[in-house]
């Protein structure tokens, strides 16, 4: 018997085979779940092309998170592929360039704006999307990067993932009366596409192997992705609002 | 069955023209993807990917860094084949 045995889920933001959600839908898929992925614009032929390498492969519908087009049309374009969903999978984030890097100071509303659109309002607008087709015990699972610290070169993307978290908690609140569990899971770095593409990434990963109790592995999405199944799975019945950290232990430790 | 490196230029030169629309006799060996041919990352990436697939090789990512033109991607593909 699999973890997510018969589950319908919908996991956004695969774009490679290092994209954090590819690990997440390979192993929903091995522990018995159906999965639709999502994808957008140019990046649609990527994620088609990487969808087949999964051991299943996914259907792709077309979610740009800040279209209200493209949100007004998920539900019918999930339902093309399946009647009902039990999780839903954010793994979307996105700053421009010219606020991340150690820009923090010359960073402008407008890129901020994009920032917090993308990365935090986005697990709001995909939730109440795909909240129609969402049962009473589904959940909605984002990933974040601890927001309650200042880090070097995060800089308004740490703005944004803290608004993400909090968002987190209001969604928890108002779906927690229809049975339906929001929780994030904290990563530590992983090196993704989207990783790699906030300059100076490095200064990140820097110092984390070492102070982390457990160690950690940046190129090893598989951590995150199992944490990300089982708030997935029913085996987190009562708990919703919650980040759980799999960083290897590093935001335990004071020094 | 190895792909031979003419088509191995045929084939990638079919999946960058299909990315781009660029006319495939313009996916000549000597070009460079980014200044000759306008490749962005996401480009890349998803020519990486199609090639990957249509001819059964992979190319890790800190390999596409090394790969300036369609010649030397056609090579790298040419001797990762099994
Ligand atoms: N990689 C890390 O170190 C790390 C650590 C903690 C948290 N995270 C978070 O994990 C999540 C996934 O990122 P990843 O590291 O796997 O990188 P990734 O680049 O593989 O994934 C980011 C995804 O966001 C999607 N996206 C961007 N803009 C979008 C939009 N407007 N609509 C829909 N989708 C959009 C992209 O298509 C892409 O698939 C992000 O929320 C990221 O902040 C990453």
């Amino acid at each position: 018997m699999g973890l997510l045995d018969g589950k319908k889920l919908l996991v956004t933001g695969v774009l490679t085979d290092s994209s954090i959600a590819f690990h997440v839908a390979r192993l929903a898929q091995s522990e018995g779940a159906e999965v639709v992925l999502t994808s957008f614009g140019r990046q649609m032929r990527l994620t088609q092309a990487i969808a087949k390498r999964l051991p299943e492969p996914a259907p792709v519908v077309e979610l740009d998170a800040t279209s209200s087009e493209d949100l007004e049309a998920l539900a019918d374009r999930v339902r093309e592929h399946t009647g009902h969903l039990d999780g839903v999978v954010h793994s979307i984030g996105f700053a421009p360039q010219s606020v991340m890097g150690g820009n923090f100071l010359a960073g402008e509303w407008p890129d901020v704006a994009t920032a917090v659109q993308v990365s935090a309002f986005s697990l709001k607008a995909l939730t109440v999307a795909a909240q129609p087709l969402m049962v009473r015990g589904s959940a909605v699972v984002g990933l974040t990067f601890d927001a309650r610290y200042a880090w070097p070169v995060y800089d308004w993307m740490g703005v944004a993932k803290a608004a993400f978290e909090s968002t987190a908690r209001y969604l928890a609140r108002d779906l927690g009366p229809e049975g339906i569990r929001v929780n994030l899971v904290s990563a530590g770095p992983v090196r993704t596409t989207a990783a790699k593409s906030i300059p100076g990434f490095e200064a990140m990963e820097g110092g984390w192997p070492e102070r982390a109790p457990l160690g950690w592995d940046v190129r090893d999405p598989e951590p995150t992705a199992r944490a990300v199944a089982a708030l997935l799975s029913d085996w987190f019945p009562a708990t919703t609002g919650e980040i759980v950290h799999v960083d290897g232990g590093f935001h335990a430790m004071g020094l | 069955m190895a792909y031979s490196e003419q088509e191995i230029l045929t084939g990638l030169a079919e999946i960058v023209s299909e990315e781009t629309g660029l006319p495939t006799d313009s996916v000549s060996p000597e070009k460079s993807f980014t200044d000759d041919l306008d490749i962005d990352s996401l480009s890349m990436m998803t020519i990486v990917t199609l090639a990957e697939e249509k001819f059964s090789v992979r190319i890790p990512d800190d390999e596409v860094k090394n790969l300036t033109t369609v010649g030397d991607a056609v090579s790298y593909i040419n001797g990762a084949q099994g």
